[in-house]
């Protein structure tokens, strides 16, 4: 029994196949995945991954090739969209151009026959929680960008779905509005309780909004975890590498720890390959004396100044390239310089182990 | 000034060659319009300004009885052709690209590439077969052939309309719970009006023009205006002709303005 109270999505080996003969693309491969309740749960990937198929497959746009989804515990793999309790803000909107901004969003209510009263009252306060009231009689063609973001978001929460499907709806907008938006989002989820599955590629905003979030890679889910876990703890190194930044270095096993290319044993940790890489964040590492004891030697290379920190570029004693960030103090200065030699400490975890 | 771009408009002879081709296109229509005025029976002369001509088309019970034949022709095959031309680009566009997809529209346009003497042939053998079995002899004839060769006018600015529409809107409506007939009354149908409604406009327009086809195919007695105008001008050149030719003109003015309006890309 994997069907726990606490599960509202279910995908039980979802598989979605394009094309004919020869030409055959998985665009979902083998796919299981349980999103719980009242959880905003993000879906995180390069383009091509596989994310959207997962997102039209949960709305009923598509059919999976195999295997089951499950809806609050309900089998719905075979409903059409118009009877999945889902609702979708695509990236395009897809507002109807022919109506108010009221009328799109007592659309899904007036589909599903309610009374007028109640699909009057539900659009004025749909209108009221994304803060446009004074906007109601509008067409959505007069609206800016950021309005008729806001109109899709209170047309798919309108019918009070179980499942809001979030496919990019901010990457239309400029930067500021999409921080604004993303603080607007995580306020709206918590405000309706609603389970948001939220598709993005960027990893910045899967990390600053997800309760949990799933990171996809050639139509397989490659991790499922919260921010924190995927960020500190990836499986592998396209997770390592697609969230934040990183250093990956090869090691092998010896006795105690590992032993890096440049000679250097980092201890405590163990492996079963005899060869491994290791994933060690830029921020995640401290610039020592060159000769402090346990330190790793290193040249630096060359800076980059990024405002808030600056890059050290580091080559290691066998030419492996290692990039440290610094936190850049009052004067903006990285403490080091170009050609000079420093050692290199790890803070504790700072490594993991990467089997792939 | 040495550097400017390449402007056709700037050619040498570009200004008196448009000035010939608007004079070659408007400056017979301008002297129908005139004469369609002239108080004496001469192509040649003008001899003074009536409306007597207006006046006597009118009273002639032919035209009259030509003209209802006309419109009721070209009103319902423009509707009929106006409805399957939408099924037919419902049915082509509102869905992924397929194979043959060249072919269904070439197939759909046929009209427009078959010789129309050819059409009208056909038509006169298809049905003297049908008339013979039914014995049937009404203007169904003339309305289904008028109807057939519509199609494509039709077609196209449905069509257009379509095609820059946003697959994403109906299936945002099936996703706010619209079954797939609400969402084609609800948004498709609403969305799609301006291009169906030029669509019988278009079809109506060739319907009323047609001679070749309407020829073939009526039966005795079955005149539609521009057939009747033809009959008279074989006859001897009428003023009248002129005039019944000015009101068209003005009719298919009034529709093309308002075919315009309806087509005209917003922003």
């Amino acid at each position: 029994m994997t069907d726990t109270p606490q599960s509202m999505i279910e995908a039980r080996h979802t598989v979605k196949a394009f094309g004919q003969g020869d030409h055959i693309v998985r665009a979902l491969d083998d796919v299981s995945l349980t999103i719980r309740k009242g959880e905003f749960f993000t879906l995180l990937g390069p383009s091509g991954c596989g994310k959207t198929t997962l997102l039209r497959l949960i709305a009923g746009f598509e059919m999976p090739t195999a295997g089951q989804i499950l809806l609050d515990g309900a089998d719905i793999t075979d409903l059409p969209p118009n009877q999945r309790p889902v609702n979708t803000v695509f990236q395009s909107y897809a507002l109807f151009p022919h109506l108010t901004v009221a009328q799109n969003v007592g659309f899904g209510l007036e589909m599903q026959g309610r009374p007028k009263a109640e699909v009057a009252k539900t659009t004025a306060e749909m209108l009221a929680l994304v803060k446009l009231e004074a906007m109601a009689n509008r067409k959505t063609s007069q609206l800016s960008g950021g309005q008729q973001q806001r109109v899709a978001l209170a047309r798919a929460l309108a019918p009070k779905p179980k499942v809001l499907l979030l496919d990019e709806p901010l990457s239309a907008l400029d930067l500021k509005l999409r921080k604004e938006m993303q603080v607007e989002l995580k306020r709206l989820q918590q405000e309706t309780g609603i389970t948001f599955v939220f598709v993005t590629h960027d990893q910045e905003e899967a990390l600053t909004m997800s309760d949990r979030i799933g990171v996809m890679s050639a139509g397989k889910l490659q991790q499922v975890g919260s921010p924190r876990d995927i960020y500190t703890r990836p499986v592998n190194r396209f997770v390592a590498s697609f969230i934040g930044e990183t250093n990956f270095l090869p090691a092998s096993p010896v006795q105690g720890g590992l032993k890096l290319g440049c000679g250097a044993v980092i201890d405590g940790l163990t492996a079963t390959k005899p060869s491994v890489t290791l994933t060690i964040r830029p921020e995640q590492i401290r610039i020592t004396a060159p000769d402090e004891a346990g330190s790793i030697p290193a040249t630096v290379t060359s800076l980059v100044y990024f405002g808030t920190d600056t890059h050290c570029h580091m080559a290691l004693s066998d030419g492996a390239e290692v990039v440290v960030r610094v936190q850049s103090p009052a004067s903006g200065e990285a403490g080091v310089t170009g050609g000079q030699k420093v050692g290199l400490r790890l803070l504790q975890g700072a490594a993991q182990v990467l089997e792939d | 000034m040495a550097e400017r771009n390449f402007s056709i408009a700037r050619l040498p002879g570009f200004t008196p060659t448009a000035i010939m081709v608007f004079v070659a296109l408007y400056l017979p229509i301008v002297m129908l319009v005139a004469f369609s005025f002239n108080s004496g029976k001469s192509v040649a002369d003008f001899e003074g300004f009536t409306l007597q001509w207006f006046v006597k088309a009118w009273q002639n019970d032919h035209v009259k009885d030509a003209t209802l034949r006309s419109l009721l022709i070209a009103v319902v095959a423009g509707i009929i052709a106006t409805a399957v031309a939408t099924a037919a680009a419902l049915g082509t566009t509102r869905r992924k690209q397929f194979k043959g997809q060249t072919f269904i529209y070439v197939v759909i346009n046929q009209p427009l590439m078959v010789p129309e003497i050819v059409t009208a042939v056909a038509l006169l053998i298809f049905f003297a077969q049908i008339k013979v079995l039914t014995g049937y002899q009404g203007l169904g004839y003339l309305i289904t052939a008028h109807a057939a060769f519509c199609i494509p006018f039709a077609y196209l600015p449905i069509r257009a309309r379509l095609e820059g529409m946003d697959l994403t809107l109906e299936a945002a409506a099936a996703d706010l719970y619209a079954s797939p007939w609400q969402t084609f009354r609800f948004v498709t149908l609403p969305l799609l009006l301006p291009g169906m409604i030029a669509g019988f406009m278009l079809a109506f327009v060739t319907s009323l023009d047609d001679v070749v086809i309407t020829l073939f195919v009526k039966s005795a007695g079955q005149d539609t205006l521009p057939t009747y105008m033809l009959g008279q001008i074989r006859r001897q050149i009428t003023t009248e002709v002129y005039a019944i030719s000015t009101v068209l003109l003005g009719l298919t003015v009034v529709l093309l303005t308002a075919f315009f309006v309806l087509t005209r890309k917003k922003d």
